[in-house]
């Protein structure tokens, strides 16, 4: 399964502002955000509730689009959702009426693969993330944690070159969380493809990044931009080192500073759903 | 979690427990002031009229055609209901078109229907299926666009995301995600057919459990009357009954949350 890939995934973010709601509910929720992020680069995007950072991960999957400025990946601008692109979101997203392998084999079938054939692949698949032996469950019987991990494997079938996260395993307990994050660490170094991380955990955006951009409250901007150079493979240990805890300070002040007012949380969708009225009498 | 044993030996209970009220009712002349008992004919009155009706050789004939009739109308509403439904749910510009005229529709009675169920349809027969289908078609679109607009938007993205297209997501996202509200639309469908049964065979014929009923009371026997309502209760119950387990084997990761 160690197939290393040419480099894929440039991402690059040109004078990129997105505008959500209608009329006068309108609001630009990211705004001038330039930024250019390598090929199989490792980036969390860390900043508070509301600011956009889910937002910029919509419209990197082409779920939304930019009211102004450019986004492209690989040189070709986004249009549109595409396997290419895949997308994590914080509670799975995993199809109920398929068994995990079938919804892991998902986007093979898209592609007009046979059935045995996309089978084996979903199986190894599995086998990567650690759930060789539940491939005939409902994914409704496995633990929350289990579920995040077939969502990977889903996504991750088909190559993309970027892996787009949405806060993965914001709805996880922490020892869940912790094993997850070296789990995706480990399937990175597999699988080398771009990932873009949202988080609003100082802790996981330090432990898993090559690179931490940190955003502004709304409308979202870039407010700093940072390099991590922790060595790789990265350990639990990590986390309680000086210079990790240096930075972490660092970025709870750049947050502490911007927390200001509270925001609705955003999705990658655009704005929470709403409850209306109905429209009809039937 | 009360065992099967059990569950059932209450269900029965439950049963016999109406029948013997009825019976005392009915035997006793009971009058209750709002409502009296006086003339309503006991069980055994109806179980003599039930053999009755077996044995005069005709409760096959009424049984087919009402049969026929009741899934006539239904197929052709499930088919009609759950197209209409998934256009209406997924597209905004169909619900426009659509419901409208559907909204106007859905209050009038069946009944309403019979004038000019029998000038549109050239025979009778297409005008009790027609009957029976209006029954059917309410509950069906409703449930379905209930279930289309349900789905959970992030699902739809997420097949996106994987490469899934118009097609695609029609099939593997919206329809099963709709499924488990659809059956309970074709399950209640089934049921307002049924109730409808009467009304579509008051328009002619010489058969059907509705027309039985329907002549009955025309020539007031009522012995006769209960046999025909209790047909079509129990018809209506399997049939329904029926369509919940077909569908059950169709949605086999739907599991609704249990009593405890």
């Amino acid at each position: 399964m160690s197939v290393m890939q040419s480099p894929q995934g440039q991402i690059d973010i040109e004078q990129l502002s997105i505008v959500l709601g209608d009329g006068p509910h309108a609001f630009e929720a990211v705004q001038g955000l330039d930024c250019r992020i390598e090929p199989g680069q490792f980036v969390c995007i860390l900043g508070p509730s509301g600011c956009g950072k889910s937002t910029l991960l919509g419209a990197l999957a082409g779920h939304l689009s930019p009211r102004t400025g450019r986004l492209r990946v690989d040189g070709a601008a986004v249009a549109g959702p595409s396997p290419q692109r895949g997308m994590v979101f914080q509670q799975h997203t995993l199809f109920p009426w398929r068994t995990v392998r079938d919804n892991v084999a998902f986007g093979l079938k898209m592609q007009g693969l046979g059935k045995a054939e996309r089978h084996q692949a979903a199986d190894e698949m599995l086998a990567l993330v650690g759930l060789k032996d539940f491939a005939d469950r409902w994914p409704d019987q496995l633990s929350g944690g289990m579920q995040q991990r077939v969502e990977i494997a889903r996504v991750l079938i088909n190559r993309p070159r970027l892996l787009l996260m949405d806060e993965p395993f914001g709805a996880l307990d922490a020892l869940t969380r912790l094993n997850m994050q070296e789990l995706l660490l480990d399937i990175w170094t597999r699988i080398r493809t771009t990932v873009v991380f949202v988080t609003h955990d100082i802790d996981e955006a330090l432990f898993l990044a090559d690179r931490l951009l940190v955003m502004s409250s709304r409308p979202g901007r870039i407010i700093e931009d940072l390099r991590l150079d922790f060595s790789r493979p990265r350990t639990t240990e990590l986390v309680t080192s000086p210079e990790f805890s240096r930075l972490k300070r660092h970025c709870l002040e750049l947050l502490r500073h911007e927390d200001g007012r509270q925001l609705p949380r955003l999705n990658p969708l655009g704005l929470p759903l709403e409850n209306t009225l109905p429209r009809f009498a039937l | 979690m009360t065992t099967f044993p059990i569950r059932w030996t209450s269900r029965s209970a439950s049963l016999l427990l109406c029948l013997l009220f009825w019976h005392l009712a009915a035997s006793h002349h009971w009058n209750l002031g709002l409502v009296t008992f006086a003339n309503v004919p006991t069980p055994w009155a109806v179980v003599q009229a039930a053999l009755g009706l077996g044995d005069s050789g005709k409760l096959m004939q009424h049984l087919s055609s009402s049969l026929g009739r009741v899934f006539a109308g239904y197929l052709a509403a499930l088919v009609i209901g759950i197209a209409l439904g998934l256009a209406i749910g997924r597209s905004k510009w169909a619900e426009d078109l659509l419901l409208p005229p559907l909204e106007v529709l859905r209050p009038i009675p069946a009944v309403a229907w019979i004038p000019l169920a029998i000038l549109m349809f050239p025979s009778s027969e297409l005008s009790m299926v027609f009957i029976t289908f209006t029954g059917a078609l309410f509950p069906i679109l409703l449930n379905t666009v209930h279930g289309v607009e349900g789905v959970d938007p992030r699902l739809i993205a997420s097949a996106k995301s994987l490469g899934a297209g118009r097609r695609a997501i029609l099939l593997e996202v919206i329809l099963p995600g709709a499924a488990p509200s659809i059956i309970t639309g074709l399950a209640i469908g089934m049921g307002t057919s049924w109730f409808c049964l009467v009304t579509a065979e008051m328009i002619s014929g010489q058969f059907g459990i509705g027309y039985y009923t329907w002549e009955s009371y025309t020539i007031q026997n009522y012995a006769d009357i209960v046999v025909g309502m209790l047909l079509i209760g129990v018809l209506g119950m399997g049939s329904s009954l029926l369509i919940k387990r077909l569908g059950g084997l169709f949605t086999p990761w739907h599991r609704p949350r249990g009593k405890t």
